[in-house]
């Protein structure tokens, strides 16, 4: 019944907590896209000459892109060419944390992400990437000892160039796709994790993006490579200031596994999504995809996307060695004027591959939400499997839930399952609710967050309360 | 002692129809009282208007709750004021466990009372204990609210939620459709092990079955809106006899078409 719809979405409209700026002063290129911007990218970032000429290769292919609009996102033609590329608070490289400008410790600690040690979440190392750099990385000592790998994609690139030269790009080539390409070219920075083989690594990993400067892009760039038999853990979360302005994100994230080993890579997502009249907000423009590259590995997605004006990713896994197993699971909420295209591919080339698909999409106010998936079998690929499973939950009468499965299955053995449902937060579920006691906002928080629950379940145990939360809080509103 | 619930002249309609046409109906503590009824007499339509939902419109009469306007009240707060409502129709909750949903309903009255929540320990205790009043098994507790249970289960988890609650007054909306007759007696067992001198309930029923394991202090007939005789115990034997026929022909035709 539609008496109580303005209530509900009166729910779903809330105060964005980490909408502000911090004043800091900062190194930024001017808007612009060119050859000579990326010479200045990769000379302050130090690179050696291949970086140069890969990112430069990369440029010259991206001029021959064409922008992309099969997704179901709607928004005006960017201009490259008033983005600036480059901003960097003046306090450059990460240094010992004495030497980082209070201004970002203070940022955060705000966040609620503090960069001492001391106070940190026991058992998380966090690498904290304000615009264009990375400011600081914390417990690298401890996971040095280990023999982990983990740093700035920056500092990799000078510290171990032979593991970016052979792995960067293997997974996502700079042709893949336009914004891909683009990112290729005019990257800044991201994390770096290798884990050598047989070790578990012994602390989750985590990348806190914060984007801050006006009018800048952020083009994150991660790898992460887990070495035969070694498993690692590692979780980004992401969130930047209110502005009236359209911000890209366009990120690309390649994970490697080998032989046996297993990545689980967890994102909350909470980038500004824009206010209520779809003002302003990050474009969410991301490919990210890992490769099963030994026999037995195993990669697993997990994302909870809340925020951002517009997400447009796909985070896939190529199932190259035989019994190598992929999953996806996915939270992605709507509300106001957002919108999300996202969903996985998942590649069966090894023979007894197997991929699990979950994905939860909420939509409330005018919020468009699109699952978008490909499971594809090739011809050599005996005895795979793959569930899929794309439950959508609308709130209110005024935003949308698509759903686009593709299925290519070339192998006669493969078992392949689709199950979708759509539905909505009902009166009589609400009612119900009521009558036990709780209020419209704890009812409707309490019926979404079961709606997640398969999901929220994949999320390392500390995450997965302040996913809880955060979706919580996204649908907090002024009634009560 | 002072009245619980006065219900006054109460008339109410969904959606432009009228459905109670004059109801008036005066509840004291510890009293059981059973409204009966031929279907479309308007027992649920009461239910349901006493618990605040939405689609049910008051157009005349009023209802004090210890003294107060009830109707004046939201769903939410009429529920911490200790007004349970057991469904006809449980609903749904998908991946929400039915421990949790109680927990957060225990939580809720007493944020509403001012106190602290409950601490776990002392929340599992409690429910241990309930969780016999209704003979029901532990796992329910972590299954989802009402996914996948049977009609009686259904039934059954109302009142172990009415047992957790603790509510002053209780409503029971038909909760004896649909029972076979161990889960009527399991049903009936858990509703009067819960009879107290300060809680009173209103037991709603199509049929007299119930009322011989929850055996009430008065019997309301209802019919076209209003309630037509009152009596003791005896009256739902009576009915049971002669069916409804016989009433709804008689005091009330001018609302034979409810």
């Amino acid at each position: 019944m539609s008496t109580t719809t303005p209530q509900i979405e009166s729910l779903v409209r809330r105060e964005y907590k980490e909408g502000f700026v911090t004043d800091i002063d900062a190194d930024t290129l001017p808007p612009g896209l060119g050859e000579d911007v990326i010479r200045a990218i990769s000379a302050k970032k130090e690179e050696p000459e291949f970086m140069l000429e890969w990112r430069l290769a990369a440029y010259r292919n991206w001029l021959t892109m064409k922008s992309p609009n099969w997704a179901h996102v709607d928004y005006p033609p960017i201009d490259f060419q008033k983005i600036s590329y480059f901003s960097a608070p003046k306090t450059d490289g990460p240094k010992s944390l004495d030497e980082v400008d209070p201004k970002l410790l203070e940022t955060y600690e705000k966040l609620g992400i503090p960069l001492e040690e001391q106070k940190a979440l026991a058992g998380v190392a966090v690498d904290a990437v304000f615009d264009s750099v990375s400011v600081k990385t914390t417990f690298r000592d401890s996971l040095a000892k280990a023999g982990v790998i983990f740093c700035s994609i920056s500092e990799a690139m000078q510290d171990h160039p032979e593991l970016v030269r052979e792995y960067l790009g293997s997974v996502v080539p700079t042709g893949d796709n336009f914004y891909a390409g683009l990112n290729s070219a005019v990257f800044s920075d991201g994390s770096f994790v290798y884990i050598p083989k047989g070790v578990r690594c012994p602390m989750e990993l985590s990348t806190y993006f914060r984007i801050n400067a006006l009018n800048t892009g952020q083009f994150e760039r991660t790898l992460i490579i887990a070495d035969e038999g070694s498993y690692v853990s590692y979780l980004e979360g992401c969130t930047a200031p209110m502005r009236d302005e359209n911000q890209l994100h366009a990120a690309v994230v390649e994970l490697v596994a080998m032989k046996d080993a297993e990545i689980k890579y967890s994102t909350v997502q909470n980038w500004y999504p824009g206010d209520e009249h779809g003002r302003g907000g990050i474009y969410n423009f991301v490919t990210k995809r890992g490769a099963c590259r030994g026999d037995n590995a195993k990669i697993s997605w997990t994302q909870v996307e809340t925020g951002s004006a517009i997400t447009w990713k796909y985070p896939s896994v190529l199932l190259e060695g035989n019994g190598s197993v992929g999953e996806f699971y996915s939270v992605a909420l709507t509300r106001n004027m957002q919108q999300a295209d996202t969903g996985t591919k998942m590649i069966h080339i090894g023979k007894n591959t197997r991929s699990t698909i979950v994905s939860k999409g909420i939509s409330a106010g005018r919020g468009q939400n699109a699952y978008r998936g490909l499971v594809k079998v090739l011809k050599a690929a005996d005895n795979t499997r793959n569930y899929s499973q794309c439950d959508s939950l609308l709130i209110g009468d005024r935003c949308g839930a698509h759903t686009y499965p593709y299925m290519e299955v070339r192998n006669h053995t493969a078992q392949v399952e689709h199950e979708a449902t759509t539905s909505k937060i009902s009166e009589d579920q609400l009612f119900y609710c009521k009558q036990r006691g709780l209020s419209e906002e704890d009812a409707i928080s309490m019926i979404v967050n079961g709606f997640c629950k398969e999901v929220f379940k994949e999320l390392p145990m500390e995450f997965a309360v302040e996913a809880q939360k955060l979706l919580e809080i996204s649908l907090e509103g002024a009634v009560g | 002692m002072n009245t619980m619930l006065s219900i006054n002249n109460l008339h109410a309609s969904v959606q432009g129809k009228a459905i109670l046409n004059g109801i008036d109906l005066q509840v004291n503590p510890g009293e059981v009282h059973a409204i009966m009824g031929p279907n479309g007499s308007g027992k649920s339509t009461l239910a349901n208007v006493l618990a605040g939902r939405d689609s049910y419109e008051v157009t005349r009469g009023e209802v004090l709750y210890n003294g107060e306007n009830l109707l004046d009240w939201s769903v939410e707060q009429r529920a911490c004021e200790g007004i349970f409502l057991a469904f006809q129709y449980p609903v749904e909750i998908p991946g929400v466990s039915n421990i949790y949903l109680m927990k957060a309903a225990v939580n809720a009255r007493r944020k509403y009372r001012g106190m602290p929540e409950m601490p776990a320990v002392e929340f599992l205790k409690l429910i241990r204990e309930k969780i016999k009043v209704v003979d029901m098994k532990e796992e329910f507790l972590h299954r989802s609210v009402n996914e996948g249970f049977s009609g009686g289960e259904k039934k059954r988890n109302e009142i172990l939620q009415m047992a957790v609650i603790e509510p002053t007054l209780a409503i029971l909306d038909e909760t004896d459709s649909g029972l076979d007759i161990d889960a009527l007696k399991i049903v009936a067992d858990g509703v009067n092990s819960l009879r107290s001198e300060d809680r009173a309930f209103i037991v709603v029923t199509h049929y007299q079955r119930l009322l011989d394991y929850i055996v009430p202090d008065f019997v309301h007939v209802l019919a076209g809106g209003r309630i037509v005789k009152s009596g003791g115990k005896d009256l739902a034997l009576e009915l049971e006899k002669a069916g409804y026929g016989w009433i709804e022909i008689a005091p009330v035709a001018e609302a034979a078409d409810a």
